[in-house]
Order: structure tokens, then C-alpha cells, then sequence
């Protein structure tokens, strides 16, 4: 698989501040791949995010899209074409006050022709579940419902990449499962790839890879049950870990000898029944 | 609560009015208000009330709600009504006590006031009812495009009304917490003396606009991973399309308001 | 005796509107003093309604609020008092801070009492201690803060005011694990020491699920249940049904559960899961 997206030795701090934001991250994504991102508040991780689709620019180093540097004010576009993104709060990303018409933002504002428009729409639309509140006003939705359609006016634009910040940070339970359903399938489906940056341990674990960030800098970029078997040092950078892979941690500190790559509960229960019966 | 004020009036529907291009209703609606000041006959008046009458049965929208839009301003009415009727002199007085003189022409003048005002109003909401705001300010924006070659920002102008509109409702929500929230800080509302009214204003007043900024600020950012760049270049989704039933209505208004001006002539 | 007693509650919304909606539905709840109760229910369940008549936000459509015994809408004038001895905290509640310092932020509330200097000073300290914010930051913008700070300032504000009961709508909403930890446990670590009521309202069984003695559980604008926390953890399919988050670590009990092995009590957190295995390995003569 090719790297869509690789950053080489990126610095970042904002203008007029010393500290350095981000500090000399080499990470690179392939076509195809689910990340999640972990780090407390202010690890860096939105920062970064940002990189990814030119809304920032590197203070040092460089960040490659597709083979485009972001720094190329030229292909601004290309690149915010192929990188969308979410973000956490659901209000403050819709612009429009009819469903389709918010999904039709990107496109519109791409120059594609109307019919073309239209056609993309109802896919997109369709893709996340929401072709029969196309025409809702946006304050009638629920907050799982309005960040599908924040999704779907990204992939109307047809990404191959989108990048969601905390997408489900404020959205209750139900919201919370809607929009990963949707992330899933939109990466299983069609191949998009994503980056998802949450604080819920158990959407982490349904990812292909975890990348942990601290104070700027990458800590571990590894498989989930990679990831989460370091229990103390992920506690220690005020992360957690998925119930099931903290009980079994605790378990081990009492002396039993558990597998520690559990992340999920079947895996738990099994192991539970084996070391039962 | 704020939340219980209906704004935006849009009321979903597919009737004949419904479909209408939104930039021929706006000239009609314009025709429509130039038809009732322009008159100043009973049947001028009577020429405009059969309009909105047939707009409405067209349009399929609920008397009530129209008498719910005329609702508000009766007040208003009442006021300028007695104002009329007392000060405009002129004319056989029908009524005398003291200082106090009504005559026919305010009685008439009256009248008329009342009754071009509620025309008035009925017609613009047949416009918001029928049309859904988004398609009004497409509208505008097309008809105002040409004041483009004079650099008025038009599509900007467009835009800002449209995230206005998107955004109402959300404030409101959301002034409606701040208050709860303050309330339950001890915010005394209801205090009777001036000063505290307008202390009781700044913890309220000062967290809506710091959300608002906050708000304006992130949508400007999802606005620019939207590869927004302003109105250059920028296409529509929604193409406005003009059918026979749009000029066959226009004609009607343009027929309307022929015979107003005839009757004016005659008079 | 009942600290906060409702008989009847409804509240209906946009009454007389084609909008109406029943959120709260004769609901009639008994709360007991000192109690830590976990509040949850989903969106729309009428939880959040229910609980801004507490300090008399809202004013039911029908039926009664007692307070202390008293009915609280018994004398219009007094429903200010209600909201002193009624704390809340509403969602994303560092949305209403306001003043240009986070002393004078915390100190509104107390303000609005009418307290001395004296006694302001002392309460502003004292609860900034207890939500963990130090000396330094008092006399700091509020606006310059950190996401968490800014929430634990706006709880502060709340639990300045020293109500007897203190209801949170949500209070970790947004927040990271860390911040979270530091929230609940500060708000715990209050109840102890205040001895005052508190309902703490939340989508997750997993956040309540480690200090609530009893959990409220609503649904469809009416009580579900209403019970000792691992009473109500009995119906965790039921409640995950609803459309509520159960912890990750009674799901696994559950299916253990219907795999055939089976405990005698309900496990909620990883803690008693922990103490509950090694007692069972130690039966089966394991270790």
C-alpha cells in the first residue's frame, strides 16, 4: 500500500508563541487504514489534524498529501478536497439551514456542475443514512444525526481521506454508535481512509491502529492490543484503557497470568471462562 | 420560553405557490405592495384583498396562520388608528364631544389604514410561508447579481444572511440555557427597579456573544475544509428554474395592478 | 426524611401548540437526604426536564415539588431561596462563566445571596480547593483556561453558593479521561464531606456507576426504575435496550452470565469484578 498522507520532521508552534505545538513528527498513513489518535486535552492532536488538510501549515518540515506538499498554495484545494474533515461540535459546522443543501456546500463551492450536484448529493446521503432527512432543517436533528450529515457533506466531496476530530464528544450513546457505524462502513466500503481522534478507549479499540500523542510528540504508534497492553504508561499520560483490558491488567498485578492484548469483551469472556472452568 | 417564538416562517408544503420561482414571487410580492399604496380607492383595496385571496386558496396555507401573523401587529394598529381618527380634521364631523371632533374622511382614511396594513401583511407572509428562506435569499441574490458590476458584494451579502438564518435558532436555544443557567446562579429577572434589569442583562449578554464568536470562529474553519473561497467560481446545486406558471402569475399581478393604476386615472 | 419529594410531576411543553410534548409524566420520586444518585436516561427521556424542576426552573403542569418538606411553589416570592438550597449545574456549564476573573466568577452566586464579604471570601476559597484549582488561578481571566479548568470553575460557582442539594447535568461531557476522573472524583470526594445530596445526570451507567448509591433511570418522559445501584444494574438489557450506555465490564458479566456461568451479584465495575474472580478462583481451589 502507498502512504497517502506522511508528515517528515513537522514542527509546529503557533505565530508570535516559542513553544513548539508539535514536536518533529514522522507519521505517515496509508491508503485505506482506520487510526484512531489518543492524547489528554492540548497533547497536539487537533494541531496535527489540521495539518493534514493545509488549514495549518508546518513551522518546520513538511507534510505530503497524496504527493502534494500542503504548502503548495496552489493546490490548496486538491489537498482540502481529499482530506475532509469533522469536527466535535455538530451545530458549528453546518451552514446551511436545509439538510441537502448543507451537503451540497463543498461541491458548490468546487465549481461542479449542478446536476452533477444533485446526483453526488443523494449518494452521500444515502451512504450515511440521512436521505430521508434531506430536507429536515438542521436544529430539528439529533447530534449523532447532524454529524452524519457533517460527514456526508465531506464525503459528497468524495475524500479519500477524513479525518474526524472527536466527532462523538458530544453526542449521547446512541449518537456515539450511529456516527462510528457510519465511519466503519464508509472505511470498509469504499476504502476512505480514516483518522479518528476520540477519548472513548472502546471506539480506539475498533481501529486498526492507535497513535499516541503526548506534550506534542508521538508516544506509540502501534496495533490496538499493541497499545493498550501498556496499561501504566498510558494511564500515566492521563489516558485509559478499555474496562476489559484493565481488569485482566489488574488481575495479572494479583498474580494470574492473563493474556494482556484483550481489548474487547468475547476475548475477555473467553479468557474468563478458561481460567474458570 | 424564547424557543416558543415560531421564526422563520416557512411552511412546508407543494402547492401551486409553493413551486413558484422564488424571484418571480418576490417581484410579485413587490408588485403586490407598490399595487397598495399606489391606490387610493375602495376598489383599489378591494382589487388587492381578491389577490391575496386567490394567492392564498392557491397556496393551500391555513387562514390561521395568517390571522396569526396579523396578530401581533394589532396593537400597533389600535394605536395608529386612534391617532387617525382624532387628529385627521377635514370633512363632515360625525361626532362631537368637547375637544374631541371625528369626522368621515378620518373615519375613511382610517379605514383604509387598517385595511391596507393587513393586506399588506398577508401578503408578505404568503411570501415567507410558501417560500423556504434558503430560496429567498437565492432569490435576492440573483436578483441582485447584477449590482455585482458595481461591487456590491452581493453573494457575500447572500451568505451572511443564510448562516444568520441557520444560526437563529441555535442562539435562541442556547440564550435559553444561559438564562436557566443564570437563574440558578440567583440572576433575579423579575427585579422591579431599572438597574437591576440591566445588571441582570451582563450575565447573560456576555456568555451568548462569547459562544457566538467561539461558534463563528469553528464554522469559519469547517467552512474552509469545505473548500470555500467565496463567490467566485462557486456553482449552484439547486438550479432556479422559471416555468409558464411563473409568468403566467406575473402577468396576472402586472394585470392587477394595471387596472389599480386605471381606476386611480379615472378617480 | 425526604430531602426532595415530587407527587404527580408532568410538564408539558408548547402546550396548546401543535409542538406539544409530555416531558415529565406524573412522576412521583422520593429522594432521601445525603444520597449520591445517578441520574440517566437518553436524550429526550425527560431527565433533563425533571431535574430543572428540583430548584424550581420550570414550573410543573401539574402535580408538586416538596423541599424539605415544604411544597415549592407554595409562595412565588420564596423560589429564589429554592434555587440557593437547589444547586445546578447545567450541561457544558463553562459556556455561562462571564466575569473577567474566576474569583469573581465563583463569587456571583454567593453574591446573588447576599452573604457577607467575609463570608464570600471564605466560600470562593474553600470550594476552589475542592474542584482542585489553585491559589494563582483565582485571579486569572476565566477565558485563558484550559477546557477542563474553565468546567471545574463553572461547578465551583455552583457549589459556592452551598446548596443542600447539588444536581450536574452531565458535568464530564467533552471532557478526556483524565479530566473526567478528576471531575467525578472531586464531586465524590464533595459529597463526603458536605454530607449534601447530589444527582448526578449522565448517558453512562459507567460514569455513575462508581458513586451513585441509587440510580434513576428514566424513559418515554416517565420513571423506569428507581433503585440501589446494583438493583438497577439487574436490568442492564433492558436499560442498554433504551438506548444507554452499560459499562463495558457488566456487558461481559452478561454474557458470561448466558454462557452458563453465573455470580451471585451484579458487577459493575472492574474493581469488584477483580475481587468477585479471585474469590471464585479461590473456591474452585484455582489459587
Amino acid at each position: 500500500m502507498e502512504n497517502f498522507a506522511e508528515s517528515v520532521n513537522l514542527d509546529f508552534k503557533y505565530d508570535g508563541e516559542d513553544v513548539l505545538v508539535l514536536k518533529d513528527i514522522n507519521i505517515s498513513f496509508k491508503q485505506g487504514e482506520m487510526t484512531a489518535v489518543l492524547g489528554h486535552n492540548g497533547c497536539g492532536k487537533s494541531t496535527l489534524a489540521k495539518h493534514l488538510n493545509a488549514i495549518l501549515l508546518p513551522s518546520g518540515g513538511t507534510v505530503y498529501i497524496d504527493g502534494i506538499d500542503t504548502k503548495d498554495e496552489n493546490r490548496i484545494y486538491d489537498i482540502r478536497q481529499r482530506v475532509g474533515m469533522v469536527f466535535q461540535n455538530p451545530d458549528n459546522q453546518i451552514v446551511a439551514t436545509i439538510v441537502e443543501e448543507d451537503v451540497a456546500f463543498a461541491l458548490e463551492n468546487l465549481g461542479v456542475q449542478s446536476d452533477e450536484i444533485r446526483r453526488r448529493v443523494d449518494e452521500a446521503l444515502k451512504a450515511v443514512g440521512m436521505y430521508e432527512y434531506r430536507m429536515h432543517a438542521p436544529h430539528q436533528l439529533s447530534g449523532g444525526q447532524k454529524q452524519r450529515v457533517a460527514i456526508a457533506g465531506i464525503i459528497a466531496m468524495r475524500p479519500r481521506c477524513i479525518v474526524l476530530d472527536e466527532p462523538t464528544a458530544m453526542l449521547d450513546p446512541k449518537g456515539r454508535a450511529e456516527v462510528m457505524k457510519t465511519v466503519k462502513e464508509l472505511n470498509s466500503k469504499y476504502g476512505i481512509t480514516i483518522i479518528l481522534i476520540t477519548h472513548y478507549m472502546e471506539e480506539a479499540a475498533q481501529c486498526g491502529r492507535i497513535i499516541v500523542m503526548d506534550r506534542g510528540k508521538v508516544l506509540m504508534d502501534n496495533s490496538p492490543k499493541q497499545v493498550f497492553s501498556r496499561v501504566e504508561e498510558l494511564k500515566a499520560v492521563g489516558l485509559d484503557v478499555p474496562q476489559v483490558t484493565e481488569l485482566v491488567y489488574e488481575l495479572n498485578k494479583y498474580g494470574l497470568k492473563l493474556d494482556t492484548h484483550i481489548i474487547n469483551e468475547n476475548e475477555c469472556c473467553d479468557a474468563l471462562l478458561k481460567l474458570l472452568s | 420560553m424564547i424557543k416558543d417564538i415560531t421564526l422563520g416562517q416557512y411552511f412546508p408544503g407543494d402547492s401551486t405557490v409553493h413551486r413558484l420561482d422564488p424571484r418571480f414571487k418576490i417581484v410579485i410580492s413587490g408588485i403586490f405592495i407598490a399595487m397598495l399604496f399606489i391606490g387610493d380607492h375602495v376598489i383599489c383595496l378591494e382589487i388587492g384583498a381578491i389577490f391575496v385571496a386567490m394567492a392564498l386558496i392557491l397556496s393551500l396555507i391555513p387562514i390561521k396562520m395568517i390571522i396569526k401573523s396579523i396578530r401581533p401587529i394589532i396593537p400597533i394598529l389600535l394605536f395608529t388608528s386612534v391617532f387617525n381618527l382624532f387628529f385627521i380634521s377635514g370633512g363632515m364631523p360625525l361626532f362631537e364631544w368637547k375637544f374631541i371632533k371625528i369626522t368621515d374622511a378620518a373615519v375613511h382614511t382610517t379605514i383604509f389604514m387598517i385595511v391596507r396594513i393587513i393586506l399588506l401583511i398577508a401578503g408578505t407572509s404568503l411570501l415567507t410561508y410558501t417560500t423556504s428562506p434558503i430560496a429567498l435569499t437565492d432569490a435576492i441574490e440573483r436578483l441582485l447579481s447584477p449590482l455585482k458590476k458595481i461591487k456590491v458584494p452581493v453573494h457575500d451579502l447572500a451568505m451572511m444572511m443564510t448562516i444568520a438564518l441557520r444560526f437563529i435558532p441555535t442562539l435562541i436555544e442556547e440564550t435559553d440555557k444561559i438564562i436557566s443557567a443564570q437563574k440558578a446562579r440567583g440572576v433575579d429577572l423579575d427585579g422591579s427597579k431599572l438597574m437591576d434589569k440591566v445588571k441582570a442583562i451582563v450575565p447573560i449578554i456576555i456568555p451568548l456573544f462569547v459562544s457566538a464568536v467561539r461558534r463563528a470562529s469553528e464554522l469559519a474553519t469547517a467552512m474552509e475544509c469545505r473548500c470555500y473561497r467565496g463567490g467566485e467560481g462557486r456553482t449552484k446545486m439547486r438550479q432556479l428554474k422559471s416555468s409558464i406558471a411563473d409568468y403566467v402569475s406575473l402577468g396576472i399581478a402586472i394585470l392587477f395592478m394595471a387596472s389599480v393604476i386605471f381606476i386611480n386615472v379615472l378617480n | 426524611m425526604a430531602i426532595l419529594k415530587t407527587e404527580e410531576l408532568t410538564y408539558v411543553y408548547s402546550q396548546g401548540t401543535p409542538f406539544e410534548k409530555t416531558a415529565v409524566d406524573h412522576v412521583s420520586l422520593e429522594i432521601e437526604k445525603g444520597e449520591f444518585v445517578g441520574v440517566i436516561g437518553h436524550t429526550g427521556s425527560g431527565k433533563s426536564t425533571l431535574i430543572q424542576h428540583f430548584n424550581g426552573l420550570l414550573k410543573p403542569t401539574s402535580g408538586k415539588i416538596y423541599l424539605d418538606g415544604e411544597d415549592i411553589w407554595a409562595d412565588k416570592t420564596k423560589i429564589r431561596q429554592v434555587r440557593f438550597k437547589v444547586g445546578l449545574v447545567f450541561q457544558y456549564p463553562e459556556y455561562q462563566i462571564f466575569e473577567d476573573t474566576v474569583y469573581k466568577d465563583i463569587a456571583f452566586g454567593p453574591k446573588n445571596m447576599k452573604l457577607s464579604e467575609n463570608e464570600i471570601d471564605g466560600r470562593v476559597r474553600r470550594t476552589a480547593v475542592s474542584v482542585g484549582l489553585t491559589e494563582d488561578i483565582l485571579n486569572k481571566s476565566p477565558f485563558e483556561l484550559s477546557g477542563g479548568q474553565k468546567r471545574r470553575v463553572a461547578i465551583a460557582g455552583v457549589m459556592a453558593m452551598e446548596p443542600e442539594v447539588l444536581i450536574l447535568d452531565e458535568p464530564t461531557a467533552g471532557l478526556d479521561p483524565k479530566g473526567r476522573d478528576m471531575i467525578l472524583s472531586q464531586i465524590s470526594h464533595y459529597h463526603k464531606t458536605t454530607g449534601c445530596t447530589v444527582l448526578l445526570v449522565s448517558h453512562s451507567m459507567e460514569d455513575v456507576a462508581k458513586f451513585a448509591s441509587k440510580i434513576l433511570v428514566m424513559n418515554d418522559s416517565k420513571v423506569f426504575c428507581y433503585d440501589k445501584t446494583a438493583e438497577v444494574f439487574k436490568r442492564t438489557e433492558e436499560i442498554s435496550s433504551m438506548g444507554l450506555s452499560v459499562p463495558q465490564i457488566a456487558r461481559v458479566f452478561n454474557i458470561l452470565k448466558n454462557k452458563g456461568l453465573s455470580f451471585d451479584e451484579e458487577v459493575y465495575t472492574v474493581k469488584y469484578a477483580k475481587e468477585l474472580i479471585i474469590r471464585e478462583l479461590k473456591k474452585r481451589g484455582k489459587i
